[in-house]
């Protein structure tokens, strides 16, 4: 089990989950976002082989209206 | 007659840039964006809301492919956070031309000049190509310049004023000063203040509040374009001198 902070928000995941994993739980298409693990940007072809564990600070980001 | 646009070596093809905030909803953003003309459109970075299952995106109604997006660092007030959005920006589809706004101020949001300068520096080190929103300072838009900025971006009042053009003169000093492209952003209230910036001499306008907060926006975006291009044909073609009396257009000569 492991107690993670998503987007500012704990969240607990009762499993092992990877990030690609993770953003499938969450219906989040990886095509269309970024992703920060602890302060450190992941590229988009380790999302399978990055592993969640205990005390996580992941934040994911889109592009949203803006001027 | 050929009048080119490029920004850090792009062709873009509009003077026009919109931002995409502002509207009632991502249709009428895509409707405003297509009547404007606009070839680029500004983009804020956030965190995605994790518990909406629907997640409507806005890459859903304005195809990045189809329309170059530029992701803005609104809501950053140092150096450190801007670098750290466009950064995410970067990893999510490959985007090097930016928008780096560092403010200062959260009730002007004037920019804070010392943390543009240095967030410039690392973005053109780190290759990106920045665009610039700045104060209407010749001196240091010059600076951005050789620091490797593309394009330098003053405001012509406060962000979302809607005030126009306030200070002419710095802003014809930048523009008479500048070897990249000068864009106002930042200010503009209506289509006839674009048209004077253009005619001033600036390369591009960047427009959001003036056109998602006015009552049509739709009608407004394309307001907007031509007086953009109007704008730049003005300046083109030189505009007649000013003269103290009047002067006649009809010949006297044949007069009855």
């Amino acid at each position: 089990m492991a107690k993670i902070q998503l987007n500012g928000k704990k969240h607990t995941l009762n499993q092992k989950f990877s990030l690609l994993g993770l953003l499938k739980k969450f219906k989040i298409n990886e095509k269309k976002i970024a992703v920060e693990l602890n302060g450190k940007i992941i590229i988009k072809s380790k999302y399978n082989s990055v592993f969640l564990k205990d005390k996580d600070k992941i934040e994911i980001v889109h592009f949203i209206g803006g001027g | 007659m050929k009048d080119n646009f490029f920004i850090g070596g792009k062709l873009i093809k509009s003077r026009l840039i919109v931002g995409t905030g502002k509207y009632k909803n991502f249709k009428e953003t895509a409707l405003a964006v297509k009547a404007s003309g606009a070839d680029m459109v500004t983009v804020a970075v956030r965190r995605v809301n994790i518990l909406d299952k629907k997640k409507p995106m806005l890459t859903d109604y304005l195809n990045p492919k189809k329309i170059k997006y530029l992701p803005n660092t609104a809501g950053c007030f140092n150096a450190e956070d801007s670098l750290r959005t466009l950064r995410l920006a970067r990893e999510m589809g490959g985007w090097k031309m930016v928008k780096l706004e560092v403010l200062g101020d959260k009730k002007n949001l004037f920019p804070n000049m010392i943390e543009t300068l240095k967030a410039t520096k690392i973005l053109v080190k780190e290759g990106f190509k920045v665009l610039v929103y700045c104060s209407d300072d010749p001196l240091l838009a010059k600076k951005l310049e050789d620091l490797g900025a593309s394009a330098i971006m003053p405001l012509a009042s406060p962000i979302g004023s809607g005030h126009g053009i306030q200070n002419k003169i710095n802003l014809s000093l930048i523009i008479k000063n500048a070897k990249v492209p000068v864009i106002v952003d930042a200010g503009i209230g209506t289509p006839s203040d674009a048209t004077i910036a253009m005619e001033m001499g600036c390369d591009g306008v960047l427009v959001n509040s003036a056109i998602a907060l006015s009552n049509k926006p739709i009608l407004m975006a394309e307001s907007f374009k031509y007086a953009v291009i109007s704008g730049r044909k003005s300046y083109k073609a030189i505009r007649m001198q000013k003269v103290l009396y009047g002067s006649a257009s009809s010949p006297k000569k044949g007069l009855i």
